[in-house]
């Protein structure tokens, strides 16, 4: 076999050359920022997570290995671990009430619009509408409808000879009222992704299934959700890993009130990240196990759901 | 037909429903704005009724004219932030997207699957340390924390990347053959082809910046009421106007309005742009 001319290899792998310092020219902004901004810092936290971290004296940074982990999960006299399994169980009950809702509701709407009645583009924009809006701007709207003076809901309850509710001070309305926003506020995502797979799926199916019979029901149970798998599992994971890193509802919804009951993991990490009472090594460890938890929760739901799916 | 007759029944009763549950997700935002505009008395005796008696932007003008509320500003830092933010990330991520789909090079996928795997991860994890980073970078308390770190972000890539993937190879190879660069089919052939695409990346962008809460809180602290985003402002406008329902009302309607409009205009891109994110 005759070998290439020495001349034309080594073009080839000046073209070859050339064109790998091109990609890389290309890639390296986005990569150089991917890694230093969003790989280091998680690396960087697993060794916070091993110090007695001091954000502005790094001389009194010590290394006191799984103390931190120790700390929040087993030292039941340290107030990290009231905190930690506080804000843990808060954040569970809020993720086990949240994700099936935030599923069901969109499902339901996006079903119904997906029957395209009259007006059903207009329906779909109002109902996806609030999840363009700031949490901030969220909050601030609803806080006054709870609100027992005057509030909106509050002063028709009364209009209409009920007592007024307690929302934001009392349980369960903490909870409702936290979850009433959230529903709101997100809703609108998941009714769409579920709307697009809704869109799908081959409406000869359906008739088909009407010509032999089928109810409306029966039809749902049989094509229509077993047509949906691939956006229910994205729409699962996607809200069980939003449901626990929910901030800002209860952060200035409820403030964590009443008694701590709505004090979610990030209202306790936050305050221990930074600012006057710090303690970034205990608030990374917490964010770690928070972290843990939501992978294998994730890993845990893609299994189950794949194997419903065959 | 029997049949039609059923569609038509689901279709009027999915009507009535949707009519319904539609009233009920605008009437906190009808509400809102009826009460930013009624007088404090009109407040406080009709707090149920969505026409004001009279109509007045007291709290309006109140908003703007009060030292520690300056919602104008907000509202221009924000958009300066967003817009800055999205404008680098279209650069950064288009170019990657660009090297991920039509550019061949060693372990060219793997990168890419790698950097998709590392978004299973929660952010959360990385709060403390790039606290700590934005500390050593002279970067807390500026706008800098609020725009760089944010460039490295993966959905935007990633659907660029998809689209960039279904560009015709026979119009790049004949760009080829015409003598074009690699750098010339980026911005000759590849970017104007995938407009839609670029909209979507870059609304998704500034959407995110723009509503961007536990960051900015974090950030920004301590720092000056003329430097703060929207959403900081406003949480402190919830925390400090308690009982102050005019104004508060007012400043939420103010900071919603320019969302709302931009929704108005483009909200078959954003909702197409969702809707992708459930087809793999």
């Amino acid at each position: 076999m005759m070998t290439l001319p020495r001349q034309i290899k080594r073009n080839r792998f000046i073209r070859l050359l050339k064109e790998h310092i091109f990609a890389g020219g290309m890639l390296a902004p986005y990569l150089v920022i991917f890694s230093f901004f969003f790989i280091f810092p998680f690396i960087y936290g697993l060794m916070i997570s091993f110090f007695n971290w001091n954000l502005f004296y790094p001389e009194e940074t010590v290394f006191v290995g799984f103390s931190n982990f120790q700390t929040i999960l087993f030292n039941r006299e340290s107030i990290f671990f009231t905190y930690f399994w506080r804000g843990f169980f808060n954040t569970l009950t809020f993720v086990v009430i949240s994700v099936p809702l935030l599923i069901a509701i969109p499902l339901l709407f996006a079903i119904l619009i997906d029957l395209q009645p009259k007006g059903f583009r207009f329906f779909r924009t109002i109902l996806f509408m609030p999840t363009v809006l700031s949490i901030a701007s969220v909050v601030l709207v609803w806080k006054w409808q709870f609100y027992n003076n005057g509030g909106f809901i509050n002063a028709l309850l009364v209009q209409f000879g009920f007592e007024e509710i307690p929302f934001l001070v009392s349980q369960p309305w903490a909870w409702i009222s936290v979850l009433i926003v959230t529903i709101w506020w997100t809703m609108g995502t998941n009714m769409v992704i579920l709307g697009a797979g809704l869109k799908n799926i081959d409406k000869a199916m359906y008739e088909a299934a009407a010509i032999d019979g089928a109810s409306y029901v029966q039809t749902m149970r049989h094509i229509t959700l077993p047509s949906l798998a691939p956006q229910m599992f994205i729409v699962t994971i996607t809200t069980t890993l939003g449901s626990f890193g929910i901030f800002g509802q209860t952060d200035l919804l409820t403030n964590g009130g009443p008694d701590f009951t709505t004090q979610v993991l990030m209202m306790v990490i936050r305050p221990l990240a930074f600012g006057p009472n710090a303690r970034p090594g205990i608030a990374t460890a917490m964010a770690i196990m928070m972290g843990v938890v939501m992978i294998t929760l994730s890993i845990f739901q893609a299994r189950y759901i794949r194997s419903k799916g065959e | 037909m029997a049949l039609q007759a059923e569609v038509k029944k689901r279709q009027r009763i999915s009507f009535i429903i949707l009519s319904f549950v539609s009233f009920l997700w605008l009437m906190p935002l009808v509400w809102g704005l009826a009460t930013s505009l009624k007088k404090p008395l009109d407040i406080a005796l009709n707090p149920t009724s969505l026409i004001p008696q009279t109509f007045t932007f007291e709290h309006y003008l109140e908003l703007f004219t009060k030292v520690d509320t300056p919602v104008l500003q907000w509202m221009f830092n924000s958009f300066i932030i967003a817009a800055a933010y999205t404008v680098l990330y279209l650069i950064v991520a288009s170019m990657a997207a660009f090297s991920f789909s039509i550019l061949k090079f060693k372990y060219r996928d793997q990168i890419f699957w790698l950097v998709l795997a590392t978004t299973m991860i929660p952010t959360v994890i990385n709060l403390v340390p790039l606290i700590t980073m934005m500390i050593d970078l002279q970067w807390f308390g500026t706008w800098w924390a609020l725009i760089i770190p944010g460039l490295g972000g993966v959905f935007g890539m990633f659907l660029l990347r998809q689209f960039f993937l279904g560009v015709p190879k026979e119009m790049i190879e004949a760009a080829t053959m015409d003598g074009l660069s690699k750098f010339g089919i980026f911005i000759k052939i590849v970017l104007p082809l995938s407009k839609s695409a670029l909209i979507v990346a870059a609304l998704f962008a500034f959407m995110g910046n723009w509503n961007d809460y536990l960051w900015p809180l974090i950030i920004l602290t301590g720092t000056e009421a003329s430097m703060w985003t929207l959403p900081v402002g406003l949480s402190k406008i919830a925390g400090t106007y308690n009982y102050n329902y005019g104004l508060t009302m007012a400043a939420a309607i103010l900071s919603i309005i320019p969302v709302v409009i931009i929704y108005a205009i483009l909200q078959d891109k954003i909702i197409e742009g969702v809707s992708r994110t459930g087809i793999k």
